[in-house]
């Protein structure tokens, strides 16, 4: 299943869409950096509202491709995650350390324009 | 039906079927039913039990007591009366009566009834056994099924009364924009811990909330448990975009989180929640300043 990517100026969007098999993240990780490469991004939102399980395959493929686009000069921001999902996360462990989070798509957004604006 | 047996000692003797007792001791209840249900209300009253209702109160529970009682004997339906104990219950737990005392006049009208039926049949023996053994069945059915609808509905009540205790104590306040306050005060169990977590993920959605004060002065103790769950919620709302910030931590409290190895780089603390709210005032952007200062 493809991933949406869409592009907001200077910022990628990915929105997940429900269950992603693992097949699906690794051709999102390729295809994401290249997307950042291309079009020289300064910040990616991914969106995973509709994702209402969070294994650890998942989220480690998630902390790599924040590595990998930082890696590029460029923000990630995971957006979305519901309260349950959160909830079970923490449980398992998972933290996403590392990786900045807000809670949709426009906090993210509002997140990466103060990023910007103190790097300017 | 009845048909012919051989007693003992010899003689052709007419046994009447259950069924047909328990009709024919029905029917003397119900022909005696004011005079059986004024005795049992005057033996209520010497007993001291339902002191928490008036006189006019237990004769009117009474009267429907009465009449349940002799329709289960006669129908055999004992969900309706487990049903109708149940809904006797409600009425009469909010009055503050006890389980003894419930149990207690159940078993007095089995009781006055069956002395009752000594009475009538005193002059017959055998036919008293017999009516005896249709009666004793049912009264005990019936005063286990009532004493058991009791109990359900009060640890129904109980149960209800723990959830709204439990929501109470830990209300989730907006004080600012995209600022969350959340008060704990009492004793927190991991249950507890749970459903602090969950309703303040929910806040944290529903108030687009940015940060979290979680004031924990008014909790004395803290078990590795529940450390770990206030660890977790932490790491929970900053999933959603939050920022958290515990203030009130006691001495106890703070030697139980350095000792499960909480990293502290991981978490925001500030000595009292006045700190708290203005920390996390500044991270939000906001200055406050007096009006003598604004001119």
């Amino acid at each position: 299943m493809e991933v949406p990517i869409l592009k907001q100026g200077e910022v990628l969007i990915a929105t997940f869409q429900a269950a992603l098999s693992d097949a699906d993240l690794e051709h999102l990780r390729r295809g994401l950096v290249q997307q950042v490469v291309k079009f020289r991004s300064r910040g990616v939102i991914v969106d995973v509202t509709a994702m209402d399980v969070m294994d650890s395959f998942a989220s480690r493929t998630l902390r790599e491709i924040a590595h990998m686009i930082r890696l590029r000069g460029a923000e990630t921001v995971i957006v979305g995650i519901q309260p349950e999902v959160a909830f079970a996360m923490v449980q398992l462990g998972l933290t996403l350390e590392d990786v900045a989070t807000a809670l949709d798509l426009e906090e993210g957004l509002a997140y990466l324009s103060e990023k910007f604006k103190n790097i300017d | 039906m009845s048909r012919p047996v051989s007693n003992p000692g010899g003689e052709l003797v007419r046994s009447e079927a259950p069924s047909e007792l328990l009709r024919e001791l029905v029917a003397h209840l119900r022909q005696n039913r004011t005079q059986l249900r004024e005795e049992w209300v005057m033996n209520i009253t010497e007993t001291r039990l339902l002191t928490a209702m008036t006189k006019e109160e237990i004769f009117a529970e009474a009267t429907s007591v009465y009449d349940s009682y002799v329709e289960a004997l006669e129908t055999e339906a004992f969900e309706a009366l487990q049903a109708y104990a149940r809904n006797l219950s409600e009425r009469i737990i909010p009055r503050g009566v006890e389980t003894h005392e419930v149990v207690g006049i159940v078993l007095l009208l089995r009781d006055v009834l069956a002395r009752s039926l000594f009475a009538k049949y005193q002059t017959d023996f055998k036919k008293l056994n017999r009516i005896l053994d249709a009666y004793e069945p049912a009264a005990n059915r019936i005063a286990n099924t009532v004493a058991v609808g009791f109990v359900q509905e009060r640890e129904r009540v109980i149960r209800q009364q723990q959830e709204a205790i439990r929501e109470l104590s830990t209300p989730v306040l907006q004080v600012r924009e995209r600022l969350l306050i959340l008060p704990i005060i009492g004793v927190i169990d991991p249950q507890r811990a749970r459903q602090l977590t969950e309703q303040l993920l929910r806040g944290i959605r529903t108030n687009r909330a940015k940060v979290v004060v979680i004031d924990i002065t008014g909790v004395a103790a803290m078990d590795v448990t529940v450390a770990n769950h206030l660890v977790q919620t932490v790491e929970a709302s900053r999933l959603l975009g939050a920022t958290v910030i515990v203030t009130g931590l006691s001495p106890e409290i703070a030697q139980t989180l350095v000792t499960i190895g909480v990293d502290l780089g991981k978490m925001n603390t500030v000595g009292d929640l006045q700190g708290g709210i203005e920390q996390a005032e500044r991270l939000l952007g906001y200055k406050v300043v007096t009006l003598a200062e604004t001119r």
